[in-house]
């Protein structure tokens, strides 16, 4: 019909089946003790239909598991009371309409066996024993359902509070000078990787709760220094960036060549780049250029022989914000 | 304009996992080969048209949460290219026709440069 025409919502389905995966594995990992109902009407063995029908209704009820001195003998349920109100035999004990041959399972399985054995025998509700068969709780389908969306509901809950811890790293914990610090390594003529240390600090940064705008514009910034150490080093070099409150502080350096002039190297539009590497669309000659654009400050150190050193800082509050928290004449802007 | 107006249009070919393209509203658009013009140029959410098709496209546009990117003269991209774009949830979309022409029709569609 008209679903296959329609764009398939793969993305929708892939979730789906992530979640089909994760209820079904929680069926595994759940033990039937886990989500069994422990509240439940005996039935002893000797009471009449009438009194078990009376329990049923006002308990709202529909089954209960009789015993005997406390070992399980059977299963009543309201079928069985349908029974003996047709054949006019409600004084009749409990023992003559209760299922008797009752198939009970261990506590200690896992949802699973329930799952299988509510298939294969049509039964609606299933007695819990535990290892020395004395019965512990009663397991309908509507217990595995309640059990599994319980368990579902705690993961996503977990979830919730990896991302919230976060997001409030810096608040949780108390220090003078609280900072995260995160180290790349970029190998030489590595373009096959280009992006990942950026891609990684952009993630990075969202997690903790950055502005969008922010996590972008350091995301641009490493990038261009990224692709530098990639293009031009001897050794490859490294992207070490210091996350703040209030700043973000990118660090990207390099052994060697270094720049001959670096007010040349700023220019927009002068670049070193061989023709191999301007063919893959690098070495426009823009990096630098792009970096100053997306950074509050910027400094570049060289020396031939020794190195290069790229320091950039992103001041994550508003100009006021800033400002306040540096009295005047204490002002890097 | 969203995003399934311009591939019918242009008729382009996805190369990515096929997404609800319908609701992806595309309003700017950017082209250059050189992907540090890319980085200073392209609109965010935006559809860049390129014929560059090595994996580094994916981190540009990752990085610029772009919407699209449309390779032109059949550039093909490597499949670990494809399926890093599917990872980062970037859609590739591939046209015969040349860069300009790409253009001129995004442009008669409405769509414009920021």
């Amino acid at each position: 019909m008209d679903q296959s025409a329609r764009p398939k919502g793969k993305i929708v389905t892939d979730q789906a089946a992530g979640n089909i995966t994760r209820s079904e594995e929680l069926a595994y990992e759940l033990k039937i003790a886990e989500v069994m109902s422990t509240t439940m009407y005996l039935m002893s063995v000797d009471m009449s239909m009438d009194d078990v029908l009376k329990i049923f209704r006002q308990a709202h009820i529909s089954g209960a598991p009789v015993v005997d001195h406390g070992k399980l003998v059977g299963i009543v349920s309201i079928e069985d009371t349908i029974r003996c109100l047709m054949a006019n035999d409600m004084q009749a004990p409990v023992s003559e309409y209760m299922t008797h041959n009752v198939i009970g399972i261990q506590s200690r399985e896992p949802v699973i066996e329930a799952l299988k054995t509510f298939v294969n025998i049509k039964v609606g509700r299933l007695p819990v024993l535990d290892d020395d068969g004395n019965l512990v709780g009663i397991l309908t389908k509507g217990d595995i359902t309640r059990g599994l969306l319980k368990a579902l509901q705690h993961d996503y809950q977990a979830e919730e509070v990896i991302r919230y811890r976060a997001s409030h790293l810096f608040e949780d914990i108390e220090s003078d000078r609280t900072s995260l610090i995160l180290r790349y390594n970029i190998s030489p003529r590595d373009f096959t990787h280009g992006g990942s240390a950026s891609a990684n600090i952009k993630r990075a940064l969202l997690r903790l709760g950055a502005p969008p705008q922010i996590a972008r514009r350091t995301g641009i910034a490493v990038y261009e220094a990224e692709i530098n150490l990639i293009i031009h080093t001897t050794n490859g070099g490294v992207i070490r960036v210091e996350i703040e409150p209030q700043k973000i502080t990118i660090d990207a350096y390099d052994d060697g060549p270094g720049i001959a002039d670096v007010e040349q190297a700023l220019r927009p539009g002068f670049s070193t780049a061989t023709n191999e590497v301007r063919e893959l669309g690098f070495g426009a000659g823009m990096g630098l250029v792009n970096i100053s654009r997306c950074v509050d400050n910027m400094k570049l150190e060289s020396a031939v022989g020794v190195g290069t050193r790229l320091k950039m800082k992103i001041f994550l509050q508003t100009e006021e914000a800033f400002r306040e928290a540096n009295p005047a004449g204490k002002e890097t802007k | 304009m969203n995003l399934q107006n311009v591939i019918d249009a242009l008729n382009l070919t996805p190369l990515t996992e096929p997404k609800d393209f319908a609701r992806i509203e595309v309003t700017e658009g950017y082209t250059s080969d050189l992907l540090s013009c890319v980085m200073a140029g392209a609109p965010h959410g935006g559809v860049w048209v390129t014929l560059q098709a090595h994996t580094n496209i994916i981190a540009v546009a990752a990085l610029l949460d772009l919407n699209a990117v449309i390779i032109s003269e059949d550039a093909q991209p490597e499949p670990a290219t494809i399926e890093r774009a599917n990872d980062e949830g970037i859609t590739l979309l591939a046209t015969p026709m040349k860069s300009f022409e790409v253009v001129g029709r995004l442009w008669e569609l409405g769509l414009r440069s920021n």
